[in-house]
């Protein structure tokens, strides 16, 4: 087995266009997403700019929609298909098992994006990301959403196949990290989507289409959730798969534990989907008893974060010193900040220290009604969804675009201080969106048209507005540094993927046999899917009660 | 065999392990020692069924449940609660029961555990006392339509 990987195999090149296809969209998902963004930032600092929006941007809670799906469900999803397609290839290094298969995926992705753009754009689905019925969208929302999902299962299974096909050729070794986290993540999103797709398939779409009439919310609302729940990992495994196998190299170290990192992407298997009720603590018609058994698995969940945070941080730590690192914190001034890839997702990694534990508040069982829909809430998913992966996907694009397009990364040291201007932004502006919270500030409200916007929250907004400006400057200057990368740069890119080289990133520890097996910790899962969700929906569906849908409220 | 590693390793793993497990007595304690409950199972109802059915035909009126205990009803519509202004007397324990005539809405009522969603064709309960004389705000927070924002009302805390 070859020690460094020099050469890059020319077969893999055909997975470059199919990523960038992914990674394309996913950009301008979310140059689209934060239009709205900046009106709802400023509108929570009390300046509503809706007004001069208008021609374009109808009301307040068609940019929220708008905002909404196309960060969390477009921006998120295209970007790690593109990424874990071409994770897959480079750390396995072979093609995939099917590149056909992986364009048909983008192909029905695209469609259903376009769809529920479409929808959106015309303000006849302002429902919100989360749509929850009876409020009523055109049917092109929900089909379109629908087939972004079935796109992402073409996507799995066609990284399955090609470890499959890896597997047969390398009896007894072990998958690699990088396509073991990658198939976790494939593993717990195809059980979680199930929800997502019966709610569609089955409750949403023939109501929309008007061949159901009445419809029951809550059960819509708790399959959502089933799906709702893990969807976050799903968005999030990419980023740890990034921080696992890529970080330690760029930080110029090797990976702490491996086998620590097998168990925490194991844990999510089998721990990331009965949680969901934690969604639902303030729903009616759903048992006290059993909300309090998934605030005991989100409290599970939480572990493999946590030994997530210590592998990294030990990685980053690793690398340092061998780069002449020395003392008990003065080692951080070794670690390489220059290099915009890693700082980052660096930054990331400190906006999900807080993003975590404000986490574990929310799945406090009754802890959770002093947060609740108020914008505690917004500023803990910011840290997560919006800070840690966001920043982590913009780092990734730092060596990844290079890297697929030949052309050097434009601005080098504008591209570390980005992550940096919008990690301090995003600081101040999260704090303070914790803090209105807990002075019930509502979320997902059109503040400065509320009549009951009480004077001890002003001063709190004025912050919330210099925190908002430095996200969006921050997230003005990403967008910048690509398109300068992409049309002005003429140097040629010398990177690397930043795969762990095997023997030099990549220890040859030791994999106890159980850490490289699916099916025991997919059977647990299941298991206890069915502990903490038999319950839910034997309630449920012994206690239908459905109500007729609602269209032209907005 | 214990060297440094697995010092290290333990020394963060068994708080990790600990600080959830803490909160979660924390929880349980709080559950079922304080009673601080959250909603649970009180029933249907059908929204066209909600001006015929005690108690939402008489939306706001205080009910005498138990000693120094009271029921009320309140309705979630677009865009308006029913009622939009509530007495109370201070000190009182009060029982929410809401419901929702058309979409999902939310009911906030500041500084109390009355943090809680209105489903139509579904009843929620909780309770709140309110120890303190004078307003209370409550907002709608669950995103109902174009008109949600100006979706609120208060709770008047009477001494008695
Ligand atoms: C310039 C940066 C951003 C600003 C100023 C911003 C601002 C906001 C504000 C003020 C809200 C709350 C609206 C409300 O509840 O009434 C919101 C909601 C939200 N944001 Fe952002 N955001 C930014 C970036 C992001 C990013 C990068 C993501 C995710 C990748 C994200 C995901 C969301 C989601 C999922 C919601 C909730 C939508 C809903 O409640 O339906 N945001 N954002
Ligand atoms: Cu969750
Ligand atoms: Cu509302």
């Amino acid at each position: 087995m070859a020690t460094a990987r020099v050469e890059v195999n020319p077969s893999l090149r055909t997975v470059h266009r199919l990523t960038g296809a992914f990674i394309g969209v996913a950009l301008v998902a979310l140059a689209i997403a934060n239009v709205p963004g900046i009106l709802q930032g400023y509108d929570r600092a009390g300046v509503d700019l809706y007004p001069y929006a208008r021609p374009v941007i109808q009301s307040y809670y068609q940019g929220l929609t708008i905002h909404g799906v196309m960060n969390v469900l477009v921006w998120t999803i295209f970007f790690l298909s593109g990424f874990f397609l071409f994770v897959t290839v480079y750390a396995l290094d072979r093609p995939l098992a099917s590149t056909r298969l992986g364009w048909v995926a983008f192909w029905i992705m695209l469609a259903g994006l376009i769809l529920a753009l479409v929808a959106m754009l015309t303000d006849a689905a302002s429902v919100l990301y989360t749509f929850y019925p009876p409020l009523k969208a055109s049917p092109l929302f929900y089909i379109g959403l629908t087939l972004i999902v079935v796109g992402t299962w073409f996507v799995g299974a066609n990284i399955w196949m090609t470890w499959r096909r890896w597997r047969r050729d390398h009896p007894g070794q072990h998958t690699p990290l990088a396509v073991f986290g990658t198939l976790a993540t494939f593993a717990l999103w195809t059980i979680a989507s199930v929800g997502l797709a019966i709610e569609m398939l089955v409750l949403v779409i023939p109501w929309s289409l008007g061949l159901t009439t009445d419809i029951d919310p809550l059960l819509a609302r708790t399959l959502f959730w089933f799906t709702g729940h893990p969807i976050v990992y799903f968005w999030l495994l990419p980023a740890y798969v990034s921080w696992y196998t890529m970080v330690p190299r760029l930080a110029g170290g090797r990976l702490f534990s491996e086998p620590m990192a097998r168990v925490a992407f194991l844990l999510f298997v089998l721990y990331s989907i009965p949680v969901g009720l934690h969604h639902q603590f303030s729903d009616p018609g759903l048992g006290g008893g059993i909300k309090l058994v998934h605030t005991f698995m989100t409290f599970a969940v939480f572990f493999p974060s946590l030994l997530t945070y210590f592998n990294i941080s030990a990685s980053i730590e690793t690398g340092a010193r061998w780069r002449g690192g020395t003392g008990w914190i003065s080692w951080v001034r070794h670690v390489p900040w220059g290099n915009p890839a890693l700082t980052g997702q660096i930054m990331g990694m400190f906006l999900f220290v807080p993003g975590g534990i404000g986490g574990l508040t929310n799945a406090s069982y009754n802890v959770n009604q002093a947060v609740h829909n108020t914008t505690w809430v917004v500023g803990h998913f910011h840290l997560t969804v919006g800070g840690a992966v966001t920043l982590t996907f913009m780092a990734t694009t730092y060596w990844l675009i290079p890297y697929l397009t030949g052309r050097a990364l434009w601005g080098r040291r504008l591209a570390v201080a980005q992550p940096i201007l919008f990690f301090v932004g995003m600081t101040i502006w999260s704090e303070t969106m914790h803090r209105l919270g807990l002075a019930y500030m509502p979320r997902r409200t059109y503040i400065t048209q509320a009549p009951y916007v009480p004077e001890e929250w002003r001063d709190p907004m004025i912050l919330l507005g210099i925190g908002a400006t430095g996200m969006i400057i921050g997230g003005l200057l990403y967008f910048f540094i690509i398109i300068m990368t992409l049309v002005v740069s003429r140097e040629p890119a010398q990177v690397e993927v930043p795969l762990p080289r095997p023997g030099v990133e990549s220890k040859h520890e030791h994999v106890p046999a159980l850490l490289d097996r699916w099916r025991p910790w997919l059977i647990g899962s299941l298991v206890l899917i069915a502990i903490a969700y038999g319950p839910v929906f034997y309630q449920l569906l012994t206690h239908v009660s459905t109500v007729p849908g609602q269209s032209g409220l907005w | 065999m214990i060297n440094r590693k697995t010092l290290l390793e333990l020394g963060w793993i068994l708080p990790s392990i600990a600080i959830p497990v803490g909160m979660l007595v924390a929880v349980i304690v709080s559950a079922f020692g304080m009673n601080i409950g959250v909603p649970s199972q009180a029933g249907t109802i059908q929204p066209a069924a909600i001006d015929t059915t005690p108690p939402f035909d008489q939306p706001g009126v205080l009910r005498q449940v138990g000693p120094n205990q009271y029921e009320v009803a309140l309705i979630g519509q677009v865009w308006s609660f029913n009622p939009r202004e509530l007495r109370v007397p201070a000190g009182a324990e009060v029982h929410f029961v809401a419901t929702s005539r058309d979409v999902i809405h939310g009911l906030h009522i500041e500084g109390t555990n009355v943090n809680v969603m209105l489903i139509p064709g579904r009843i929620t309960r909780q309770r709140a006392v309110f120890r303190e004389p004078g307003q209370y705000r409550f907002v709608c927070h669950e995103y109902c339509g174009i008109g949600h924002h100006t979706m609120y009302g208060t709770v008047i805390v009477e001494e008695r």
